[in-house]
């Protein structure tokens, strides 16, 4: 395929490998986190790992939409699905994220529930259209990347004055996330990191600006990379360059698509149509203020969570899940004492099994190999 | 005696209805005008409850296999629900080495369904089975109420003969062996998906729908070691090499850069966050056969018309885990697992 196989060539990928042997210290060791699920899953689906030198770790983050969805979020649109006489829009991957005693949306759709998954938020809106008499919920999530297009619909959605539609909104923002995990709260993490793979997608609409506060305050360099194979591999060098001199900057290797200022139109229409949240519960790293979306008041008729009462309550994880370590770093997915035995993909426990995003997903579907204890396949 | 005059089907603009199940003379029109005429064939003539079939040469061994199908849409690029149940189940027998012979069908319909769409659905079973060289020789019609069916479902049960001596199984694959593909991955599944969901894709996505056993018959006759075939129907190349390498308590490696997937399809897979392993195809062989024999098989796949993309695509190496692994294009090495549940496209 042109332009994307010329970023997954094994010849390149050979240089690269050979000139991080050559520039990492061997007297020392690196960890750096990929922040996004985009990048985990490229790392795992190409096997990025096996051409990194020994003493170079890769941290798998909380960058994937799925993950970080508390189960209270989870629990909130079951509760809708099942309860009021709506149809609830998502995503593909949101179906079978676990919530409280096994449930999901796939399962509530076996009960009868109409969930319908979609390709992107003009879907749901194309629904709500076609059939007047049907009250269309959509649950938006995910990052940067996502909101705009949840933005744009909100707007159609009050031009055409549509009175069956609304969004019951979850979107969160990167940056509040990354500073949780370099500011180390609910367990740490931080203090292993040496610096970030900056996420591609999101900096794609949000640009290279808002991550330099950061980098200064806890000098950890960040390099914003593109989601192929070989994006990942420039930037762990890049990552490497600046920790051997001593660096703490924000670079860029997808220049193809990251700018500084990143994309100023979706900026102003999210502007427009969202405003912060007080706080909102991450799975993995709690409650974090100023983190995530709300409709802002102008467009409040399309909240679901008004439209229909809906309370947020959370509500506690498997006791004997890790996502919550895993997801900042602490803990590894095959360290985690329900991986690959109760929590599976068939039946996760835990977000981080949900998505071939998720760290946990990513090992068990693509790495596992690599463990020498690992189960019969 | 006067001639009874029966007003002939509405082939046009008719309806299955509850009559054309219920064992009267509606239900005997409809077998009669249209599966009769559709698949036209001495045991289906005859009427009776069953078929009774020849017995085979001495030495030759039974092979049945049995198929459904809920195929939505009803009609695709490429094929339909109608052509789709003779393939499925004729690879099914073709792929074990048996010739196919004999098909049954059991088509459950929702009242309503418009008889236009059965006709054109039976006539393509028709042509699908004349063209494998199996008749279909026995059925069974069923009539749903509204609503409680998804227009028409299809079960076919198929009938073959193994000669003497011939035995694949997904259980015979030994370390050293190699896997072969006879062409391009996933282009029913991704064909499926594209008209189900009313994805917009430039490119040409077409089902690859057909039967194989002349494929089949082509490899058995190049390579008298083969130990198996496969057609990787749902869940693709990856369900399929699993389902292999832990019969034979073996591990397979894939070559990523050998794998056929057409541009199109690697274009939507890209779009979508799929993996055209996971993919199901509906005319394509997987062979394993000894090393030494891989050119041969090769050579013999790539001459035959419906395996002109035939590639060498894998080793089997001994792992008592049974992991299915792949070398992938950047140089590295990861898993391939079974999928869980349905392929669902990622968000970012």
């Amino acid at each position: 395929m042109k332009y994307v196989d010329a970023f997954r060539d094994g010849e390149v990928a050979r240089t690269l490998a050979d000139a991080l042997r050559r520039e990492v210290q061997a007297d020392r060791s690196y960890a750096f986190m990929e922040f996004c699920g985009g990048h985990t899953h490229a790392i795992s689906r190409y096997g990025v790992e096996d051409l990194l030198p020994q003493n170079l770790r890769l941290i798998h983050g909380p960058g994937c939409p799925v993950c970080v969805l508390p189960t209270g979020r989870i629990e909130q649109v079951l509760r809708l699905a099942l309860d009021r006489p709506v149809t609830v829009c998502v995503y593909g991957d949101t179906l079978r994220v676990p919530a409280a005693g096994g449930m999901s949306l796939l399962k509530a759709r076996a009960m009868g529930a109409d969930v319908r998954m979609i390709y992107s938020a003009m879907d749901a809106l194309a629904l709500a259209q076609r059939e007047p008499a049907r009250q269309v919920v959509f649950f938006a999530i995910g990052f940067e990347t996502t909101t705009p297009p949840t933005a744009l619909v909100v707007r159609e959605a009050a031009r055409l004055g549509l009175a069956n539609f609304s969004v019951l909104c979850c979107h969160v923002l990167t940056p509040p996330a990354i500073r949780a995990i370099a500011e180390g709260g609910q367990g740490g993490g931080a203090s292993l990191i040496d610096g970030f793979i900056g996420p591609a997608h999101v900096s794609t609409v949000i640009g290279t600006r808002p991550y330099a506060p950061f980098a200064a305050e806890f000098r950890k360099p960040v390099v914003i990379a593109g989601f192929e194979p070989l994006d990942v591999m420039q930037a762990i060098r890049m990552l490497v360059r600046q920790v051997n001199e001593g660096r703490a900057e924000v670079e860029n290797e997808f220049t193809r698509a990251v700018t500084l200022d990143g994309n100023l139109k979706a900026q102003a229409l999210m502007a427009e149509v969202f405003t912060l949240r007080d706080t909102f519960e991450w799975r993995g790293l709690g409650m974090l203020p100023r983190s995530a979306l709300r409709l802002a008041d102008a467009f409040s008729g399309f909240d679901a969570e008004r439209r229909f009462g809906l309370d947020y309550s959370p509500i506690p994880d498997h006791k004997g899940c890790e996502c919550a370590a895993v997801l900042r770093g602490v803990t590894r997915a095959r360290d985690c004492r329900l991986f690959g035995t109760v929590c599976t993909p068939e039946t996760p426990v835990g977000a981080c099994m949900v998505s071939s995003e998720g760290a946990c997903a990513a090992y068990y579907a693509y790495g596992r190999s690599r463990d020498p204890g690992a189960a019969v396949s | 005696m006067k001639n009874v005059y029966v007003r002939p089907l509405d082939l046009r603009s008719g309806h299955v209805d509850l009559a054309h199940g219920g064992g009267g003379r509606a239900m005997q029109q409809l077998i009669g005008e249209i599966f009769r005429r559709a698949f036209d064939n001495p045991w289906l003539a005859r009427g009776d409850d069953a078929a009774v079939l020849p017995a085979l040469a001495p030495g030759e061994r039974l092979v049945v296999s049995t198929d459904s199908h809920v195929v939505s849409p009803l009609f695709f690029p490429g094929g339909d629900i109608g052509s789709l149940s003779v393939h499925g189940t004729v690879n099914d027998v073709a792929v074990m080495g048996a010739r196919p012979l004999y098909l049954s069908a059991g088509f459950i319909l929702e009242e309503g369904f418009p008889l236009a769409d059965l006709q054109r659905i039976a006539g393509s079973m028709g042509r699908a089975a004349a063209d494998a060289g199996v008749a279909i020789v026995t059925g069974d019609t069923k009539v749903v109420e509204r609503g409680k069916g998804d227009g028409i479902f299809i079960t076919t049960t198929g009938v073959g003969a193994l000669p003497a001596g011939r035995e694949l199984s997904g259980a015979f694959a030994r370390p050293g062996d190699v896997v072969l593909v006879s062409g391009t991955l996933g282009e029913h599944g991704m064909a499926i998906m594209a008209q189900r969901e009313g994805l917009a894709f430039e490119g040409d996505l077409r089902s690859d729908s057909a039967a194989l056993h002349g494929l089949a018959a082509a490899a058995l006759a190049a390579s008298p070691g083969l130990r198996l075939m496969r057609d990787p129907t749902r869940g693709g190349l990856a369900a399929t090499l699993n389902e292999i390498a832990r019969q034979s308590a073996v591990g397979i490696v894939l070559e990523e850069s050998a794998l056929p997937v057409s541009p199109a399809v690697a274009a939507a897979c890209e779009f979508l966050g799929l993996d055209p392993l996971n993919l199901a195809s509906e005319g394509r062989l997987l062979a394993v056969c000894p090393g030494e024999e891989a050119a041969a098989l090769l050579a013999a796949l790539r001459s035959h018309p419906l395996g002109r993309q035939a590639a060498l695509v894998g080793e089997v190496i001994a792992d008592a885990r049974c992991f299915v692994q792949m070398q992938t294009t950047l140089g590295g090495r990861r898993m391939v697992d079974w999928l869980a549940g349905e392929p669902l496209p990622r968000i970012c």
